[in-house]
């Protein structure tokens, strides 16, 4: 997750509370979505940005996840999320964002 | 009458030292890590220029091989080398680090780089073999390595390293502005020379003469200018002024990696409005995106793979009646209204011009988006690009009920290419098929392609909508432009009225 990312979740969460923030992450890849994940829930595994080292715990969902799909009017998920859904790899990202809440997030709703 | 792509040339520059001098990420990092592991570790994983030659997208790159050629080799390709490779393809050709530094100094108009006396000799035959107009061909007199040396130690001048060792230095422009500071003096000129070399080669390759080009567009993601102007440019005419383009002013059209497509665009209207006969789109590479995913590679173990620049020229004509036209009336474009999600970005792109045409997803031969080298992309984490766009595609396609959702892969095989081009931005950008492209119009293999190029504005934090633009390529129909009536077609006119007079002083 670049940098800049970083510092407004950073921000976001020291402004809401980590209760009233959900991280959605739109990565094309199994791997970079689980990075981003693990940025906001464990600490930037890099240690290069503003979450080097600070362990959110934020509730954090892949926009192909049911979780997500589920929360949101069908229409305008098809509209915005349908073709995507169609080209990337859902159960692999899937499984690796239930690996990384599982791991690393504070919330197991 | 739509304008024509009479010739399309593109180069590459292996410049393993600006990797480890240039390359954003490596500079990032000797700031702020001097000592890490990745700084010490990078200079064994460097390829030599045999061994860049022989990599399979390389080929592709300069027209030695079909895209569709690397389908038949199993990926990763770092590790299958080209037993035929060649530098030099029907298309452009693959040069040295040192060759470049050498034409960096033929390029400084301003005497800001210094080279060394024996690497000036060294190079100098180098120099005099490339078609570069005669005044450009004698390098001035070199200095000796003590005077480079206290440059960089004193005054800030850049080091220009080859071979492991300092041959050279571009020097700063200005005491205070960082603009004109060594580091953007250095990025600048490189752009400019592999910009200079793309021209070169389009004039050699398809016996253009530069006195025949009266307007060049640049469309690289450099910026020239001073403090008080930080984007001023004018790198086109620059490099019009080196290829020899006596008769052509220029100017440069920016847009991240969509900036080619623009120029495109730009280059068509331009022709098809009767304002110039032609016009050159070039673009040269960029220095800081050397080993931008180094850090990626180095941990799989893989060699460098970022270590060349990339650069392409196009020449846009007058329809000639035999070179594969530009639809100017089908280009899709991404809006302001259009919305950011890859689904509406793609409906703007792809299924906006079709749908002016009566076109459907599938009567389109090939497709050419962002053409990224999936070697490069795959190991850092961001996927196949070439192949992720195709999948949108086809995705398209079955939302439009075109085809069904098990004919995705097929439909990615049958109208996608394999990507190859380098991750130099404005590079992989659409542009890289336009020169296959090219070939395969005038052979017969393809009736219509369409070449997309992207651009994400939001790295300049003006604003954060996307950007991207499209045209339809077509086989020229075989008619050519006509400059005006001929005498045959007035004979007859005279002819058809004189009888029209006659029959009416009969009535």
């Amino acid at each position: 997750m670049d940098l800049e990312n970083q510092r407004r979740v950073k921000e976001i969460t020291e402004e809401y509370g980590a209760d009233n923030v959900i991280v959605v992450i739109g990565g094309g890849e199994a791997e970079a979505a689980g990075l981003a994940a693990e940025t906001v829930t464990a600490g930037d595994p890099t240690y290069a940005g503003p979450l080097a080292g600070v362990s959110l715990g934020l509730r954090v969902y892949h926009a192909v996840e049911p979780q997500f799909k589920d929360e949101v009017d069908s229409d305008t998920y098809d509209e915005q999320i349908g073709m995507m859904e169609m080209v990337l790899d859902v159960d692999a990202i899937q499984e690796e964002m239930s690996s990384i809440r599982e791991q690393f997030s504070d919330y197991d709703d | 009458m739509f304008p024509s792509l009479r010739a399309a040339s593109y180069v590459l520059v292996h410049a393993p030292d600006m990797v480890i001098h240039n390359g954003s990420t490596q500079v990032v990092e000797r700031t702020v890590n001097p000592e890490s592991e990745y700084l010490k570790a990078l200079p064994n994983h460097l390829r030599t220029f045999e061994e860049v030659v022989a990599y399979a997208p390389n080929q592709v790159y300069i027209g030695n091989m079909k895209p569709e050629e690397l389908r038949e080799i199993k990926e990763p390709w770092f590790d299958k080398p080209v037993a035929s490779a060649s530098a030099d393809g029907p298309m452009g050709r693959i040069f040295e680090e040192r060759l470049l530094i050498g034409l960096i100094k033929a390029c400084d108009a301003f005497d800001l780089v210094l080279l060394e006396e024996s690497f000036t000799e060294e190079v100098q035959p180098d120099i005099e073999a490339l078609n570069l107009p005669e005044k450009y061909k004698k390098l001035k007199s070199g200095v000796e390595i003590e005077r480079i040396q206290s440059e960089i130690e004193d005054r800030h001048a850049e080091p220009l390293v080859t071979g492991g060792k300092v041959v050279g230095c571009v020097k700063r422009a200005h005491d205070i502005d960082p603009n004109l500071d060594s580091h953007v003096i250095l990025e600048n000129l490189v752009v400019k020379a592999t910009g200079v070399l793309s021209g070169l080669e389009l004039l050699k390759k398809y016996d253009i003469d530069p006195l025949s080009i009266p307007y060049v567009i640049e469309c690289s993601e450099e910026a020239a200018g001073d403090m008080n102007q930080r984007g001023g440019g004018n790198f086109a005419k620059s490099i019009a002024e080196i290829i020899g383009a006596d008769n052509a002013t220029g100017s440069d059209t920016r847009g991240f990696c969509a900036a080619p497509m623009h120029a495109i665009v730009k280059a068509c209207a331009l022709v098809k409005a009767g304002v110039y006969e032609n016009v050159l789109v070039l673009a040269g590479g960029a220095t800081a995106k050397l080993g931008m995913n180094g850090k990626d590679h180095l941990k799989k173990d893989l060699p460098i793979l970022e270590d060349v620049l990339g650069g392409f020229a196009l020449l846009i004509t007058e329809n000639d009646g035999v070179h594969p036209i530009f639809r100017t009336d089908l280009i899709g474009r991404h809006t302001v209204g259009t919305g950011s999600s890859p689904q509406a970005v793609m409906t703007s792109l792809i299924t906006g011009p079709l749908d002016k045409a009566g076109l459907k997803i599938t009567d389109i031969d090939v497709y050419s988006v962002e053409m990224q080298n999936p070697d490069v992309t795959k190991p850092a984490g961001a996927g196949d690009v070439a192949n992720a766009n195709y999948k949108m595609i086809a995705a398209l396609a079955v939302m439009r009920k075109e085809i069904e959702r098990a004919q995705i892969n097929d439909f990615v095989r049958t109208h996608g290419l394999p990507g190859w081009a380098p991750t130099q931005g404005h590079i992989p950008s659409g542009v890289p098929y336009v020169g296959h492209a090219l070939q395969s119009f005038l052979n017969g293999d393809i009736e219509k392609a369409m070449i997309v190029g992207k651009g994400s504005l939001f790295l300049a934090r003006m604003t954060n909508l996307f950007d991207g633009v499209s045209i339809i390529m077509e086989k020229n129909p075989g008619v050519a432009e006509e400059a005006g009536v001929s005498k045959d077609d007035i004979r007859k006119m005279l002819s058809e009225a004189l009888r029209d007079f006659a029959a009416s002083l009969g009535e």
